[in-house]
């Protein structure tokens, strides 16, 4: 019998995690290691042409190497492989190619897959796939996004006659939630302040660090597949409708997964190739990629044009924005690829208090490797922009950043507010994260230290860099999903199960990869059934185990997944209430459910959940009609978004004769509501300023003028090291969501959204002073550098 | 092929193996040691690093014909190699998991093996030198901040996180 040592508090404690020992003994379940009888590999043969026509596949010399069991082209399977799924499709006249997993006739991105080795070992395959031997009519390539978007060479020609996908448009007059951005862009023109920018976000490459991997055994009633995702659920219904098979003839298992960021939010061609490999061989088949395959061929990030118009008045109180988005989508629409800038959109608003916004995007294809979500997926763009605007507009005014921000954001009094966007905001205290941020940075001792450096004119300036930002989490209300078009609903599931011995199961929907939901599901439920954090098991991330869930993305687990997971609890709680009453011989109204226990009210009377539980595995005793068990199912959908918010601050000593930016110091103060362990949300905030970071100073996709992935591996794809990055200082601010029982908001994304442009404002505002106001990203010394130059040329010529 | 005999984690194993079969696909494919993983393919990111004869090496970056007659620590022996019995990790291991400085876990092996060479070196490193010392492994997740306390709190430096 189980203990029912219960630490009343276990919401809000540093528990260290429970993830961890199996993780630091090298006893993981990682796909890639899963080894079956008989078991087949894959090797992938991929385009080197961004765009070209295939005239015809040999594959016989592949064919006849040692160990091969056979080599699948598109034409081998162009009945069977049907159109990968894009689950968003933004407006109802959206323009979409086909999108095979292995190419029939035509390749559009270097990288794209057209023949499949399937060999005894990985090493035959690989070997193998080097014989394969591929005639192809290269094809003019659209790889810049503006001439894309332009007209371009043709993307897909034949097949779409545009590169442009989708056009999307939010106006605030027309939504009735604000006024009309010309009127006020024009009133601005005639003595307000008007900025005009154009602000890049460059394509950038997820990078987990665990490869993708599949593995799909075929034998039996039912196929298993074993993914490297962060969406088993998703995932099994979308290869289910792709590979026409019925869903439940198809279990899906990620077992333990290596980071995601949003890079293994899709479906991609290899788990379909790798299903169809296994029901055409019959045997179990896997495919695990190299780096440089998982930099080329699994989906990158942002890649955005930003043009912005703000229309402020001389107090630099802002009237309108309007923002003009080109969305990359390169070559193909992923799961989500098109709705990446959407998520975007009622962002760019931020936390101030705008009366007018319009926002439009063009979503363009490119010859280059399909986009889709990247940890922020759409917020960090719109806080990048806003918060750069906000900067620039402080100089217009003459007035301190952290000043213009004051001027414009939601006083804590007006919450909940209602933004220009129409989302109701129901907490927070931007005054109050901005106070302690400022406190703890020490802000007005290093602006003298500038203002002294500056004087002294040392060839080493600091700079500052301010990010305020808010971000809708928790996604996502169904019906909100549904007026963005989106294919599905934004619910959780879970099930709570008291097991005979006292001890939960408890089974949630969505599917950690890092996140470490075994640990704060446990100190959750242990608060809310009074049990012992020991005494709690989390399963997840296998269909067959939890057989619903719309998986982990858009920090959702804790808002939407743990409220489901209290729902059932709550369930499981009043189950027991007659039973509790039949066992204590009490009226039920008498009793109060309280540290674990069913008892009667005012006196020592009383049961525990572990007791009632073995009571109704037993059976004997139970009260009429009463069905033996103590376990409950619920599914929630939340009400509203959850709206985190917070205030980065930065120090950046920038050497103004190499161009080189070395990070000084950075204060991050997060308000995520209230938080379940502090420990793991450090880490998140921690993990999410360093890839922020990344991309503001050293992270880029990069593609020749062929179309070829020039940062195709480690060596040029410029992940942050440990000797790159500093330590930071992370505080919270408290204000409770309204909308779930915990009064969580999610913090996922937080760090990854504050941090890029709190670090380029840094960079900018360590050598405005010599004439510049904008770096592109990523500010590496080669660029700081050249805009010194050009600054300082400038100025030699205007004198 | 060639035969080769490797002592892994305390175990010899005596194997014939490809000449060009890298150290990294011995230990998972024919020891099935499979605690050590592999993250990229340019030696860059660390997540591969074990101890060879109680150095650290990046696995992917030997042959397995290299480590003939050799001594090979893997994540999975690690606590065992400094005498460590049931239960109870490497210290190193220990403050990895007191100061949160994993979170799903795949470059841990390699960063774990690569603190304790640094600590064996250097058993009082500054912040900087943990820092310079883990350069050659790649983490996604923690931004090294907590990977840095742990090491330095491992070398009894610092305070451990959420104290």
């Amino acid at each position: 019998m189980t203990t029912t040592t219960t630490t009343p508090s276990e919401v809000g404690a540093s528990r260290r995690r429970k993830e961890d020992r199996r993780l630091l003994t090298g006893r993981t379940k990682w796909t890639d290691n899963l080894r079956l009888p008989g078991m087949l590999h894959l090797a992938m043969v991929r385009s080197p042409f961004a765009h070209a026509r295939i005239v015809s596949i040999d594959t016989s010399a592949a064919r006849a190497a040692a160990g091969v069991h056979t080599v699948l082209t598109g034409a081998d399977v162009k009945d069977s492989q049907g159109s990968l799924p894009c689950a968003w499709p933004i407006t109802p006249d959206q323009k979409a190619p086909a999108h095979p997993a292995i190419a029939v006739d035509r390749v559009a991105f270097a990288g794209e897959i057209v023949a499949v080795v399937v060999a005894r070992s990985a090493a035959a395959a690989r070997d193998a796939a080097e014989l394969v031997d591929v005639d192809y009519d290269e094809l003019p390539a659209v790889l810049d996004l503006k001439a894309a978007a332009a007209g371009g060479p043709l993307a897909h020609p034949g097949e779409l006659d545009s590169n442009v996908s989708a056009l999307w448009v939010f106006d605030s007059a027309e939504a009735g939630t604000g006024g009309d951005v010309e009127a006020e862009i024009a009133m601005a023109r005639e003595g307000g302040i008007l900025l005009e920018r154009e602000y890049r976000q460059q394509r950038l490459i997820p990078a987990f660090m665990e490869p993708r991997s599949v593995v799909c055994d075929p034998t039996g009633e039912q196929t298993v597949l074993w993914s490297a995702t962060q969406i088993p659920h998703i995932l099994r219904l979308m290869l289910a409708l792709t590979a026409g098979m019925p869903e439940s003839k198809l279990r899906v298992i990620a077992p333990d997964v290596g980071g995601g960021f949003g890079g293994k939010l899709q479906v991609t061609p290899e788990e379909l190739i790798t299903l169809l490999a296994a029901r055409h061989t019959g045997k179990p088949c896997k495919w695990t990629e190299t780096r440089s395959e998982s930099l080329l061929s699994a989906h990158h990030g942002r890649d955005q044009w930003q043009k912005l118009t703000l229309a402020a008045d001389r107090n630099g109180q802002v009237k309108a924005l309007k923002v003009q988005l080109l969305a990359d989508m390169g070559a193909y629409l992923g799961l989500v690829t098109p709705g990446v800038p959407i998520l975007g959109a009622f962002m760019y608003n931020a936390i101030y208090t705008f009366p007018a916004y319009r926002f439009e995007c063009t979503n363009v294809f490119t010859n280059k490797t399909w986009t889709d979500a990247y940890r922020g997926a759409g917020r960090p763009e719109a806080t990048f922009a806003i918060e750069r605007l906000m900067d620039e507009l402080a100089v217009e005014v003459g007035c301190d950043p952290l000043e213009i921000r004051e001027r414009n954001w939601i006083r804590h009094e007006q919450f909940p507010f209602t933004s220009v966007c129409g989302l109701e905001y129901d907490s927070g205290n931007y005054e109050a994260a901005t106070a302690k941020a400022k406190e703890l940075f020490g802000y007005d001792a290093l602006r003298a230290e500038q203002a002294a450096r500056r004087a002294a004119g040392d060839p080493v300036q600091l700079g500052l860099g301010v990010s305020t930002y808010t971000e809708m989490c928790g996604l996502a209300p169904s019906r909100v999903l549904g007026s963005l078009s989106y294919g599905a609903g934004g619910w959780e599931h879970a099930s709570v199960r008291m097991l005979p011995t006292g001890k939960v199961e408890v089974v949630t929907g969505s599917s950690a990869h890092g996140q470490g939901h075994e640990t704060a599901w446990s100190q959750i439920v242990a608060d809310k059934l009074g049990v012992a954090f020991e005494d709690v098991e989390v399963l997840h991330g296998d269909t067959q185990i939890s057989p619903k869930g719309m998986d982990t993305y858009g920090s959702r687990s804790l808002v939407v997944g743990a409220q489901a997971m209290l729902k059932a609890a709550d369930k499981v709680i009043e189950k027991a209430k007659p039973l509790a009453a039949h066992v204590l011989e009490a009226n039920p109204e008498d009793l109060e459910f309280t540290g674990g226990r069913w008892q009667v009210r005012g006196t020592d009377a009383g049961t525990t959940l572990g007791e009632l539980a073995l009571a109704t595995f037993a059976a004997h005793d139970l009260p009429e009609g009463m069905e033996p068990s103590l376990d409950a199912d619920a599914t929630y959908d939340p009400v509203n978004f959850s709206f985190p918010h917070g205030t980065h601050l930065c120090a950046v000593e920038v050497d103004t004769e190499t161009g080189a930016t070395r990070m000084r110091s950075y204060v991050a103060v997060d308000d995520v509501g209230n938080l379940v362990n502090p420990l793991i949300v450090e880490g998140q905030v921690h993990g999410g300023i360093v890839q922020g970071v990344a991309q503001a100073l050293w992270e880029e996709a990069v593609h020749d003028d062929s179309g070829t992935l020039v940062s195709g591996s480690f060596v040029d794809y410029t992940l942050p090291t440990a000797a790159d990055t500093i330590s930071f200082v992370t505080a919270n601010t408290v204000s409770p969501s309204t909308t779930n029982d915990l009064g969580a908001k999610g913090v996922g994304e937080a760090g990854c959204i504050a941090s890029t442009p709190a670090v380029v404002n840094a960079v900018v505002d360590a050598v405005r002073h010599l004439g510049i106001c904008d770096i592109p990203m990523p500010c590496t010394p080669a660029r700081v550098w050249s805009a010194i130059q050009r600054a300082q040329a400038e100025r030699g010529e205007a004198r | 092929m060639t035969r080769i005999t490797v002592t892994v984690d305390g175990v010899a194993y005596t194997d014939e193996v490809e000449p060009r079969t890298l150290l990294v696909h011995y230990l998972r494919e024919t020891v099935g040691a499979t605690g050590t993983v592999i993250g990229c393919d340019t030696s860059n990111c660390g997540a591969c690093t074990v101890h060879l004869d109680g150095r650290s090496v990046k696995s992917c970056n030997v042959l397995a014909v290299q480590a003939d007659g050799h001594e090979v620590t893997t994540i999975e022996g690690l606590a065992a190699s400094v005498g460590a019995t049931g239960d109870a990790l490497h210290p190193v291991q220990q403050a990895f998991h007191d100061c949160h400085a994993l979170q799903c876990g795949f470059c841990t092996p390699g960063m774990v093996m690569q603190a304790a060479d640094l600590l064996r070196d250097n058993p009082h490193p500054t912040e900087a030198e943990v820092r310079e010392g883990l350069e050659g492994n790649l983490c996604r997740c923690t931004g090294y901040h907590n990977i840095v306390r742990a090491v330095l709190a491992a070398a009894g430096n610092s305070p451990k996180a959420g104290e």
